[in-house]
């Protein structure tokens, strides 16, 4: 005001500063307004999204993994067991230094390269708060010296953990199966059924066998532990748990000691034993030879071991009892003669020549008889006890691919057994409709001749022979075999037994009277017949038949001689069996892998079966 | 609510005003926000006392400072804004030269008993220079001033960038530019520098920036795309803000804050702290306080006797709400990571000086007020 010639410009000045900053003003509310809508936006319209982020940030679930149920046999013999194991952790940021601390450890337990190796490994990938193993697998003792000195090792930690362990190895490995670690494709599996959940935390999956089977009832319910966790993932405290439901326990229908008695019976053959209650189905034995120690399977088999496991040319990881295909033989003839009977193609006393070999009419091929100078006359009763050959091919030619495609179909045979194992072969029950789906050929006389001795296309599984025994045993009722008893809760020593499952409608027989004659001609099998020397003292009655298959097909002018053959080109020898025949217990098939002859190896194995079997029951009455 | 705008007598000054030459008004206000700083720096640091008793030893002296520069009389002030500007960009280039590398840039001048960042002291010796310039000729400025304004702006503003210190040097030039707007720049020419701007960041953004902060901006647009790197700061401030809702999680019970998630919680994000602990209600709070020291500030500019004091004092106070909007826009995931604290309220020294020393220029502009200026 003092400076006269700047008071207009003064004004002026006002008049812009005054008008700068309304507009300024107007920019800063714009500018908070723009950041109160982001607030707005975040903190209420996305609230919730938000707030569920927050919360994931900040809990975490970890899963506590069930204990897996055990698995018993039928009288409570631990099959399966789950063994504490010990490792030795050490958690970084307690321990002052590393090094020192390492050299110190040496002194009272020894520590390999490898487990040295893996901890520095480790070391610099773990967060300082996490145990790191040192050592797996500690011995009691070590365990024990651990424990004295823990006061000189802050940082230190021996941890427990439960590993799954099968106390008798290579016992009935083929039924318990194994546990494994968790695969690519169990995950994949356990997505598609929607259970992974259940399995966070879970280290081992059933991989085989009944492990496999009953994975739903061994594994248990996941718990869980909520637990609020900081930003590197430190466990701050536990909010609330839910604990595991431990897996339950199976008992199963088998026998440890028929087991036991059954594999040793089977000797160095390789081969098959099934032995079913025929009353209920329950399997007693399931043998297949040889076998194979589960316990390396658990932690992950070394491939070395694997490779032997594969490359064996004995191949102990095939379960022959379950998909083992072999002909039948001779064993089919009690059923083929029922057949027979029930289609009234011949008389139970109506007899056949037997020449040594049989002929179809306007064909030269002559089917030889085992035994080269033929039988003589005989009638079902002795042809069965002889196993005469001429007889049944005669009969089968009677009766026909076609009825005596579909009556053996009652027994079971060319169908899934339906026992609680993964992974059933079916065999092959031939007929004119399964030639010309599979091979699109039409169905040859010749080849029901065959039929007729169980050989030919004719295939079955050790576990159909022992269902169809059974079947013969009971009857005509047909059973499921299973290996499930019962299921208890896990600290209950009371299982609950499962309910037996429905079996396949009975066989149709016009006659019941029928049975006793295929039953009788069993009986004479080991009374008089092909198998009469395992019917020497025996306590107990028992029917029975033997069956010898061709594993290599003999020229029409050569002969079978053993002496001149590779073993693995020898017969193989198969032997059905149930006893006691007034109230049949126990039905056995033993197959014997290039045993020669049904009569010489397969029939006095199942005779031992029996005969433990029969042990057994004794002592237990007593 | 801002005080009387005839407030121009002597005669009706506080002892306040008269003998210490401070603004009740702006200092409650100060007050009131370092008081809330503090007690959310009491949160963000898991209610560790020693952290917050260094904060509040550096307000002591941040106050310190506002208390000297409120009695240097605007014209003193006036009188040495072009030597104060020299003197800073001679040290600007010694940090070029011999600065100490710190977080991978050279911001740091050692003096020998003190680390120093002269970029800081920039943030106040560029509005006051330019201020200066101006007020020399008459408003609005000719083309030749602004030009001249321009490269006052642009040289420390390249020399900050340069080291790399992009916040700081965005908050520099925007600092002169508020000068240049309030002086009268033509709308004109504001629009035309706009548009210049685009070629220009374009230009930076292939040549002038570093990988750092090409990401820092790539993150902004989709934080999710690096979500452990440079997006990870920005995922968990905006969860620890959209978690808070409306009335917050509560004092100290803040999750994202207190178990770690939030990165920088002390520091640049210290606005999520709040967010999560006092919600939306919290956080408008906050902005109200602010927008009445800026209010404070734009008065006390309108107020202002000479060119030079009103034109000081409005680009300071606009500049303190770039401060604002700055870091709350990178906190709540609108603007990118630049490092720009939030004023009064996050943890550290320099920045606080700097903002209380220009708050004391603004109080010496309101109370060297004479009832008839010389």
């Amino acid at each position: 005001m003092q400076r006269r010639t700047v008071i207009k410009d003064r004004n002026a000045e006002t008049r812009l500063l005054t008008n700068r900053i309304l507009v300024a003003v107007i920019g800063i509310l714009v500018g908070i307004g723009v950041l109160l809508g982001r607030l707005f936006y975040l903190q209420v319209v996305s609230h919730q999204h938000f707030a569920t982020l927050s919360q994931e940030n900040r809990v975490k679930l970890v899963a506590i993994p069930p204990n897996r149920g055990l698995i018993y046999d039928r009288n409570g013999i631990l099959l399966a067991d789950n063994r504490p194991s010990f490792r030795l952790v050490l958690t970084p940021e307690d321990v002052n230094d590393i090094e020192e601390t390492l050299a110190r450890l040496q002194e009272i337990i020894e520590l390999s390269e490898s487990d040295l190796n893996r901890f520095r490994e480790l070391l610099p990938r773990s967060r300082r708060f996490e145990p790191i193993p040192l050592k797996f697998k500690l011995t009691e003792e070590e365990v024990a010296r651990l424990a004295v000195n823990r006061h000189r090792f802050p940082g230190l930690d021996v941890r427990a953990e439960l590993t799954r362990s099968y106390p008798w190895g290579e016992l009935a490995s083929h039924v318990i199966g194994y546990v494994g670690r968790i695969s690519a494709q169990d995950l994949q599996r356990l997505e598609a059924q929607g259970k992974e959940a259940n399995y966070r935390g879970t280290s081992h999956i059933g991989k085989l066998g009944i492990e496999h089977y009953y994975e739903d009832i061994l594994h248990g319910q996941v718990g869980y532990e909520k637990v609020e966790t900081n930003a590197v993932g430190r466990t701050i405290r536990v909010l609330e748990r839910i604990a595991p439901v431990p897996g339950r326990d199976i008992h199963l229908s088998l026998d440890a000691r028929l087991q036991a008695a059954a594999e040793a019976a089977l000797e160095d053959y390789n081969g098959a034993i099934v032995a079913i209650d025929p009353r209920s189905g329950e399997v007693l034995a399931f043998v297949s030879r040889p076998t194979f120690d589960p316990n390396l399977f658990v932690n992950g088999i070394d491939l070395t071991t694997y490779q032997a496991y594969q490359n064996d040319p004995n191949r102990p990881l095939y379960n022959r009892a379950l998909r083992g295909e072999y002909p039948p033989a001779s064993t089919v003839k009690p059923f083929i003669g029922l057949a027979a009977l029930h289609h009234k193609v011949i008389g139970a006393n109506e007899s056949i020549y037997c020449p040594g070999h049989f002929t179809l009419p306007n064909v030269d091929h002559r089917y030889r008889d085992w035994k080269r100078g033929g039988h003589g006359r005989l009638n079902l009763n002795e042809a069965v006890a002889q196993s005469c050959d001429v007889y049944f091919y005669d009969v089968a030619m009677r009766l026909g691919i076609d009825d005596l495609s579909a009556f053996m179909s009652y027994f079971g045979f060319g169908a899934p057994t339906g026992i609680d194992l993964n992974g059933e072969r079916t065999g092959i029950l031939p007929s004119r409709e399964w030639k010309r789906r599979t091979r699109n050929q039409p169905w040859y006389h010749g080849e029901t001749v065959i039929t007729g001795i169980g050989q030919g296309f004719w295939l079955a599984t050790p576990l159909q022979m022992a269902q169809a025994t059974a079947t013969m045993a009971n009857r005509g009722q047909r059973v499921v075999p299973h290996l499930l008893r019962a299921v208890s809760e896990p600290g209950s020593d009371r299982p609950v037994p499962v309910p037996r499952r429905t079996s396949g409608e009975p066989v149709p027989v016009h006659d019941a009277k029928l049975w006793d004659h295929a039953i009788e001609s069993m009986k004479n099998v080991i009374r008089i017949g092909t198998a009469r020397r395992v019917g020497i003292d025996l306590s107990y009655s028992m029917a029975g038949k033997t069956g010898t298959a061709q594993v290599r097909s003999i020229a029409q002018n050569e002969r079978y001689d053993a002496s001149k053959l590779e073993r693995r080109f020898h017969d193989h020898g198969l032997f059905i069996a149930f006893a006691p025949i007034e109230a049949p217990e126990i039905a056995v098939a033993v197959v014997a892998e290039n045993g020669g002859s049904g009569s010489g190896v397969a029939a006095p194995i199942a005779r031992k079966v029996i005969d433990t079997y029969m042990e057994n029951k004794a002592r237990h009455a007593r | 609510m801002l005080g009387d705008p005839a407030a121009g007598s002597p005669l009706r000054q506080s002892w306040l005003q008269r003998y210490l030459r401070l603004d009740g008004v702006l200092l409650s206000a100060l007050l009131l926000l370092t008081g809330v700083g503090l007690g959310i720096l009491y949160s963000a640091f898991d209610g560790h006392l020693l952290e917050v008793r260094k904060q509040l030893i550096r307000f002591v002296i941040a106050f310190g400072a506002m208390l000297v520069m409120a009695q240097i009389s605007p014209a003193t002030l006036r009188r040495w804004s072009p030597w104060v500007y020299g003197a800073t960009l001679i040290m600007l280039l010694a940090v070029m030269a011999f600065g100490h590398i710190g977080k991978g840039a050279q911001r740091w001048l050692d003096l020998g008993f003190v680390r120093f960042q002269p970029s800081e002291l920039m943030k106040l010796a560029l509005p006051m220079t330019v201020a200066w310039f101006l007020s020399r000729h008459e408003l609005p400025p000719r083309f030749p001033q602004v030009l001249i304004a321009l490269v006052l702006i642009l040289v420390p503003t390249a020399l900050i960038a340069e080291q790399p210190d992009l916040g700081t040097a965005i908050l520099v030039a925007t600092a002169g530019f508020f000068v240049l707007y309030m002086a009268g720049l033509r709308w004109r020419l504001i629009l035309g520098t706009i548009v210049a701007l685009i070629p220009i960041g374009v230009l930076m953004w292939h040549f002038g920036m570093h990988d750092y902060q090409r990401r820092r901006v790539l993150t902004l647009f989709d934080p999710h795309s690096d979500p452990l790197g440079s997006g990870y700061h920005i995922i968990q401030s905006t969860i620890a803000l959209g978690s808070g809702g409306v009335y917050g999680k509560g004092y100290l019970r803040g999750t994202q804050s207190h178990l770690d998630f939030l990165p920088e919680r002390h520091t640049d994000f210290i606005f999520a702290v709040l967010g999560e602990e006092f919600g939306l209600m919290g956080a408008a709070l906050l902005l109200l306080l602010y927008f009445l020291i800026i209010a404070r500030g734009l008065y006390i500019g309108l107020c202002a006797q000479d060119t030079y004091s009103r034109l000081l004092a409005c680009s300071l106070s606009l500049t303190f709400f770039v401060y604002v909007f700055v870091n709350i826009g990178m906190v709540s995931g609108l603007l990118p990571v630049v490092g720009v604290p939030l004023p009064l309220v996050s943890y550290g020294g320099t920045s606080m000086v700097t903002l209380l020393a220009a708050f004391g220029m603004l109080m010496s502009i309101h109370t060297h007020r004479k009832l008839w200026p010389s």
